[in-house]
């Protein structure tokens, strides 16, 4: 390939002064390779991200993508097959001569995972581009494949040797669930890092790409007037609530197997937990932020058998009525094996045994057809040590709650005691609510846009490192252990639509209670 | 299709008047739809013709979701001597239930030569206190800009709809003393400047940034502004002394003077362009490497060439903002402060000094 043998690395070169005060940053000439490129992810998620950062100008100056996956077909039929879910899926209406642009960079590789002659042809596919472009391209591969995959083709682009280049980058993207056991999570870690090194890693947990998310972290640490109270001396209790109305659809082979505690709190709640108690990074690098969060999954302690009953409940929904309408329980959803033990709602206490959190209860909970759809993180501080006047007929002085909600209108909300209009110092509670759509201008993108950006620019900061991933499993293993055994303890129930069970007040700690979904 | 779309209007008025109705409208809207909220982004003071404010209307109306959350068009006609007043209070989406819809405010004032001594009076009890206030006169009208600016920390400018580019810059820096211009024939080279770096970010291009040898911009006849702030982004950014254009068969032609080498400066009319901009651009280095990018269907034509080489042509997707387009990121800009722009305009004055 007749292209710059010998070139400098990124290390090697000074910046480059032309993207200084840029809003939008330069990404490397790159080629992504979608494993599983006619699944449902790639087609509703990661095609309409691509297409979406097209019509912005944020796709890299030369782009290709190359979709992968087992059905025989001619490029020109994925070509369609991507403008098809494009059309349906894009949060925008497609610009013809774009949606064309791009449609022109993209081809088609079809095989099984496991087979050598796939690699190769994606190889030979890889230097043609190059030799186009006259230069070396990056390339990011994307597993949107079964999780059974992932080790399978991390093998093959090893031994095709894939996983590496000469004068440029390779990046593997990991689509979640990154094992569904501590010792599945080890052994995909061991795996995918025997052949690529952990900074050419990125494994997706796609709520860190949610604006909202990251909104979180601007909230701490870009406003002084939190930083006093986020500690244990204020700060009475947690909770995060990831709650749907819906319940799980067509979803049943999957969620069977997955269950509320692996699908979201294995995951994305404790990556919420981690950004509210996360001690403030010394700069906003990815190892900066990511060394952080692991020092607060490290101060969960691990639970043992014993204290699982008290701090862990599982539940699963029973017919009832949701949005208006009579809907089924979980065991009489479409596809769901008869006798099934899966929860369809979980709830944890957890505790961050460090010096800010000693003895401040975490609570976590989820669950499928709840009274409504909701995430947030309620932060209760510790009442006023006295009060001066009376609280007869009135609702009371409560403690301040701080509320952070994710979903669906994102914004801040701080419970302040307040007196009624009148003659009498009478107090209630009244709210301070912020809501972050009415002070901006711009749209947020898709998770998946930033996402895919981030991973083509070479930034993992919004990625889970492989030590984050394993210290997670060590809090959720024990939990999954306990619940998979036979016999397992009782699966508690709640009728669909309703606050979820009641069995959930156990876990509670004496004062506390859950907030109204 | 407004949900909600409450009007009040008075002739004969004050701005007193107007401020209550405008709380007046709020409270009742929210007290019968509570899923109903004012956006506190941003205000936006526009100083228009009256014969004119339709065709601004209808351009403001184009942003879309970068309407600034309360605008105040204060209507001029020279021989008006009654001060009337229209205010209206819109949500322009249907939302999903549970999710709140965004109220955004419109007043707009008309009144004549007669108001103009006490306008910034009229104004000032119009905009939302302790939010950000973007000032734009699009019909010129210097001297309303300079008497509003106390009340503003953005000023909106098309430096290409003024008659002289060095004036037009000139104003541009004098008004950038007093607060934070938005220019939008600046704006308008934002995606070339993006690209420009993109694709001297490769590690091995990079390095020719040092040894640009000649940079050529085609632009709209009437864009030369834009063209000479592109060149004076490069100019400032690269650390070049920028020369004096020359004006020469149609076409301003100089040098600039880099650290190892002068650059070739050439600012070409492109009279194929119906919008205002840039049609395209070469930038050649010393290595022998040129790079082109010119505006094509569905992005940008990108075309690369090394000497001893053929020529390497694609496409770098992007769809085309249009002029709301360009408006529209003017008043989101509003609310960000691009570090580059000063250091352009100061290398792009001296090009046309």
């Amino acid at each position: 390939m007749a292209i710059a043998p010998g070139r400098p690395t990124e290390q090697e070169e000074p910046e480059n002064p032309l993207a200084a005060g840029l809003e939008r940053q330069p990404v490397a000439p790159t080629t992504l390779v979608i494993f599983g490129a006619t699944g449902d992810l790639a087609r509703r998620k990661l095609l309409p991200a691509l297409y979406n950062l097209a019509h912005e100008g944020a796709l890299p100056e030369r782009f290709h993508l190359v979709g992968v996956s087992r059905k025989e077909k001619e490029d020109e039929d994925y070509r369609g097959e991507c403008e098809q879910a494009i059309r349906r899926f894009s949060r925008r209406k497609p610009d013809e001569d774009v949606l064309c642009g791009l449609l022109d960079n993209v081809r088609y590789v079809p095989g099984t995972f496991d087979d050598p002659q796939v690699y190769k042809e994606l190889g030979t596919t890889l230097e043609e581009f190059e030799k186009e472009a006259g230069e070396p391209l990056n390339r990011a591969f994307y597993l949107s494949t079964a999780p059974s995959f992932f080790p399978v083709i991390v093998d093959q682009l090893g031994e095709s040797g894939l996983s590496h280049h000469e004068h440029a980058q390779v990046r593997l993207i990991v689509e979640k669930p990154f094992g569904t056991t501590l010792e599945e999570a080890r052994e995909l870690n061991r795996h995918v890092l025997h052949i690529f090194e952990e900074p050419q890693v990125y494994r997706i947990d796609h709520y860190l790409g949610k604006e909202t998310v990251q909104n979180m972290m601007a909230f701490r640490f870009a406003n002084g007037m939190f930083e006093p109270l986020w500690n244990r001396n204020y700060i009475d209790s947690v909770q995060i609530t990831a709650a749907e109305d819906l319940g799980i659809g067509t979803r049943a082979d999957y969620y069977d197997q997955a269950g509320a505690l692996r699908d979201l709190i294995q995951n994305h709640m404790l990556q919420l937990l981690c950004h509210v108690a996360m001690e403030p990074p010394v700069s906003f690098t990815a190892e900066e932020v990511r060394n952080e969060k692991v020092k607060v999954l490290q101060a969960i302690p691990e639970p043992t058998p014993a204290e699982i009953p008290a701090m862990a409940l599982r539940a699963q929904y029973t017919s009832g009525h949701a949005g208006g309408e009579d809907v089924p329980g979980y065991l009489q959803e479409e596809g769901v094996p008869e006798g099934s033990v899966t929860e369809t709602y979980a709830a944890l206490r957890l505790e961050v045994d460090n010096w800010r959190w000693a003895g401040v209860p975490f609570y976590l909970r989820t669950g499928k057809r709840l009274a409504r759809k909701v995430t947030e993180i309620a932060v209760t501080l510790k009442p006023v040590p006295h009060l001066a006047f009376s609280q007869d007929g009135s609702l009371g002085v409560q403690p301040n709650q701080l509320v952070l909600t994710l979903q669906p209108n994102e914004g801040v909300s701080l419970r302040l005691g307040a007196k009624i209009p009148g003659t009498r110092m009478i107090i209630r509670p009244v709210n301070m609510e912020f809501l972050y759509g009415t002070a901006f201008l711009s749209q947020s993108p898709e998770a998946y846009e930033r996402l895919i950006t981030d991973a083509m620019r070479g930034d993992a900061t919004l990625f889970t490192r492989n030590d984050e991933v394993e210290a997670q499993w060590r809090i959720c293993d024990p939990i999954v252990k306990a619940w998979s055994a036979k016999p397992g303890p009782p699966v508690a129930q709640y009728e669909a639509g309703s606050q979820g069970p009641a069995e959930a007040d156990d876990l509670l700690c004496e004062g506390d209670r859950w907030r109204a979904i | 299709m407004s949900r909600i779309d409450a009007v009040w209007s008075e002739q004969g008025t004050t701005p007193d008047a107007i401020e209550g109705a405008l709380r007046r409208l709020l409270v009742e809207i929210h007290s019968e739809h509570h899923d109903f909220v004012p956006a506190r982004v941003l205000n936006m003071i526009a100083f228009v013709d009256r014969e004119w404010s339709g065709e601004i209307a209808n351009r403001l109306r184009g942003v879309g979701r970068y309407h600034a959350s309360r605008m105040v068009v204060l209507s001029y006609e020279p021989d008006r001597e009654r001060l009337d007043a229209r205010v209206m209070v819109a949500a322009d989406e249907d939302h999903a239930p549970g999710e709140f819809s965004l109220l955004r405010e419109t007043v707009v004032v008309e009144l004549g030569d007669r108001h103009l001594d006490d306008l910034l009076t009229i104004a000032d009890p119009l905009v939302v206190t302790d939010l950000p206030t973007l000032l734009w006169s699009p019909h010129g009208h210097h001297e309303i800009v300079t008497d509003l600016l106390p009340l503003a920390q953005a000023v909106l400018l098309d430096s290409v709809e003024e008659p002289d580019p060095l004036e037009a810059l000139q104003r541009a820096a004098c008004l950038s003393e007093q607060a934070y211009v938005v220019d939008l024939a600046w704006l308008r080279s934002t995606p070339w400047r993006e690209r420009v770096a993109a694709m001297f970010d490769p590690p091995w291009l990079r390095r020719e940034l040092g040894m640009l040898s000649g940079v050529t911009v085609r632009h709209h006849p009437a864009s030369t502004v834009a063209a000479t702030l592109f060149v004076g982004w490069l100019a400032s950014r690269l650390g070049w002394q920028t020369g004096r254009l020359i004006a020469h068969e149609g076409e301003l032609h100089g040098k600039a003077h880099g650290a190892r080498q002068d650059v070739e400066v050439r600012l070409q009319m492109a009279p194929e362009l119906q919008v205002p901009g840039l049609e395209g651009l070469t930038i050649d280095t010393a290595a022998g490497h040129s790079l082109s990018l010119d505006r094509g269907p569905g992005g940008l034509r990108a075309r690369f060439a090394d000497s001893g080489q053929e020529d390497r042509e694609w496409t770098i997707t992007g769809a085309s903002r249009g002029e709301t387009g360009v408006l529209g990121e003017g008043i989101r800009q509003a609310l960000l402060r691009d570090p580059t722009y000063l250091p352009a305009l100061d290398a792009a004055r001296a090009m046309l000094a």
